[in-house]
């Protein structure tokens, strides 16, 4: 896991904006979710991905709207990084008519078919499967898409992806298995749930390739991301990606964390990957930290905006709760 | 006489039959030592040790599985899967493999295991989080299914259920954990297979359980010139036919109130049956009250319209009540 330098990978200026931006947008978004939840305006369970954006910013920046992925219940960054649109996501966490699911799911299952998202889940390994299915409908329409399954280290334990790992394998299939390595699941450490916390050994065992990247460092996603989804779209079939992150809150939030110190979580904060980026920005691209400032801005009023609206909007009508039980329309 | 909260109770039969029979061993994910992700499992690890109360991996089915094999070697395992929507992926395991141990080998082999989930319908936690999967449980031959509303059958029944030779099934209410009520300090078991009559009443039986029955008792305590009988089932399966029965016989009258999608539900058995074995007595048609035909919705007002709420339960008892026979 060597420091990758953006210029050498083929990152312009332009899209190391973008990738900041994407990282910003999930920062602020899950900031805000975070706030609103603590001021009990918002209901339920939310899990955030504060400090693992670099995993759903740099993976999402190797797809385009016709690639699939299938995520997690700490799935925010992701659906943004793939083009979830704020209003919609912050409204479903609002339980609003106008979220994504007339507010009748929650933040653990924001699904957009028009940009590819599958779904996120809140069974832990849920979206795996759906999403070697991705691979196999991009399989038979032969255009070159990739489904990308997005899952914890917690996840691993679970038989269904060494069932995904094996399948996607046996059928060569445009699959990106992407684990986003946080250290923990729920409230225990790795160390205490998987018997081999190197996550790429078991797609070895699969014959499968397998990259462990620094989650951290978006340029090092980015680069393991395009990788394996050239493999992908080339028919060389799937790839797993071992990305190394930090998760800074707890488990949900409201979760007092008894079950780590302080300064862990302190020391997990020096290696943000925001921070880290600006630098790389400022050193290799010369962007002044006024212009990411400006960034920063534009992002926490299009949060607010989303806010806003997500306030402003109805509540579903709980008459209409048995709809969309069966499919509506023909397809 | 103890009052404490609806987890402590949990918590209080878990010590207690750890301390009673070194058999019993507390598995599941963050069980050991966080506690247990909702904290019912407090202390056990230090009371009782690594070997006894151990953390698991997120493996639904290897856990249950590993469970029913200790069980079937001895052992008294008592299995953690946090929220029912997760046993779906070890159904394996509970349906076609302990369920039906002592019957495929006539006897030969038990596995005296329990499962304990929350179902946490009413916390806004969504489609994959707050399903009521009672009756799924409750069609499996071989399979108890147990769920306490009060603190003291909460600790009761999974008391019983740790001491019963078969797997039991038991659900625990996440809206009720911090409710308070009286615990005996003695050891008392609530037996399994064996209803609670929480009040007495002449006009009609309501039959809950559950999550329902709090709010169950809410209705009725509002209901003034009426005179119903409540009672909270406490064992879905197998259910006590004969307390049911008895009072329907008196009162003429049926109301079945759960939280469950109403279609294929519990309350379909127990309406069948009343309606064919008190087919004289009946005065008015038998009523289920529960939820739609959808799955568990997240945002708040939702949920409240989906779960049979007080005023739904009062209006149904009322228009049973009121409902006359036509004259043939
Ligand atoms: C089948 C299933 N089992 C357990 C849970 C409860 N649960 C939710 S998240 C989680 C931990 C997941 O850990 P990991 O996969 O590493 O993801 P992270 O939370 O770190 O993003 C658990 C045990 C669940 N949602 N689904």
């Amino acid at each position: 896991m060597t420091a990758v330098r953006s210029q050498d990978v083929g990152v312009d200026r332009e899209l190391a904006i973008d990738l900041y931006r994407t990282m910003r947008r999930i920062r602020q978004f899950e900031t805000t979710a975070g706030e609103l939840f603590a001021a009990g305006e918002l209901p339920g369970f939310i899990h955030l991905s504060i400090g693992q954006e670099a995993v759903a910013a740099g993976v999402c920046a190797a797809l385009d709207d016709a690639d699939y992925i299938t995520t997690t219940h700490r799935g925010h960054g992701h659906c943004i990084a793939k083009g979830g649109r704020l209003r919609e996501m912050m409204a479903e966490l609002y339980g609003r008519e106008g979220g994504y699911a007339l507010g009748r799911s929650g933040s653990m299952h924001i699904a957009d078919n028009t940009v590819g998202i599958l779904g996120a889940n809140a069974i832990v390994g849920g979206g795996i499967p759906m999403a070697v299915g991705g691979g196999y409908a991009a399989q038979l329409a032969g255009r070159g898409q990739v489904s990308v399954a997005f899952f914890g280290d917690g996840a691993v334990a679970e038989g269904v992806l060494h069932e995904c790992l094996n399948l996607a394998e046996l059928w060569q299939l445009p699959v990106v298995f992407v684990c986003e390595h946080n250290g923990y699941a729920e409230m225990t450490p790795v160390s205490k749930h998987l018997a081999n916390a190197e996550v790429t050994d078991l797609a070895a065992a699969y014959g499968m390739p397998a990259e462990k990247v620094d989650g951290n460092d978006v340029a090092a996603v980015l680069t393991a991301a395009r990788a394996a989804t050239a493999r992908a779209r080339s028919g060389a079939g799937p790839t797993l990606i071992e990305a190394r992150t930090t998760r800074w809150r707890g488990h949900f939030e409201g979760d007092p964390q008894k079950y780590r110190a302080r300064e862990e979580i302190t020391a997990m904060t020096e290696r943000d990957p925001l921070t880290h980026w600006r630098d790389v920005l400022h050193a290799a691209h010369g962007v002044p930290p006024a212009e990411l400032d400006q960034v920063d801005a534009d992002i926490a009023d299009l949060v607010g905006a989303a806010v806003e609206a997500a306030r402003a909007m109805p509540l579903s009508d709980p008459g209409g709760l048995s709809r969309h039980v069966y499919p509506e329309g023909a397809r | 006489m103890t009052t404490v909260k609806y987890w402590q109770a949990i918590n209080r039969a878990l010590h207690e039959e750890m301390a009673r029979d070194d058999r019993v061993l507390v598995i599941g994910e963050d069980v050991a030592d966080p506690g247990g992700p909702f904290g019912a499992t407090k202390g056990l690890l230090e009371a009782f040790g690594p070997d006894r109360v151990r953390d698991t991996p997120i493996s639904e089915a290897a856990i249950v599985g590993a469970a029913l094999g200790a069980a079937m070697a001895g052992y008294r395992p008592v299995v953690e899967v946090m929220f029912l929507d997760f046993v779906t992926v070890a159904m394996d395991q509970v349906v076609n493999q302990a369920a039906k141990v002592s019957y495929m080998s006539a006897g030969n082999f038990a596995a005296p295991m329990v499962i304990r989930s929350i179902c946490a319908s009413g916390r806004r936690t969504g489609p994959q989080h707050s399903q009521n999967l009672e009756a799924w449980l409750a069609h499996v031959p071989g399979l108890k299914v147990v769920w306490g509303s009060t603190p003291a059958d909460a600790r009761g029944l999974l008391k019983a259920a740790i001491r019963d030779d078969g797997p039991v099934y038991v659900i625990e209410s996440l809206v009720e954990w911090s409710t308070r009520g009286e615990v005996a300090d003695e050891d008392e078991i609530v037996p399994i297979g064996v209803a609670a009559v929480r009040r007495e009443g002449t006009d009609l039986t309501l039959v809950t359980w559950g999550g329902a029955a709090p709010r169950a008792a809410r209705a009725v305590a509002q209901l003034e010139d009426v005179s119903v009988e409540l009672i909270d089932l406490r064992t879905i399966s197998p259910w006590d036919r004969e307390t049911v029965l008895a009072s329907v016989r008196r009162t003429g009258r049926l109301l079945v109130v759960h939280d469950a999608v109403v279609d294929f539900g519990v309350g379909a058995e127990i309406a069948a049956t009343v309606a064919t074995e008190c087919f004289d007595e009946l005065v008015a048609p038998v009523r289920r009250l529960g939820a739609p035909y959808a799955p568990a919705p997240f945002a708040p007002h939702l949920e409240a319209a989906y779960l049979p709420q007080p005023e739904d339960i009062v209006s149904a008892v009322l228009e049973t009540i009121r409902t006359v026979r036509k004259a043939s």
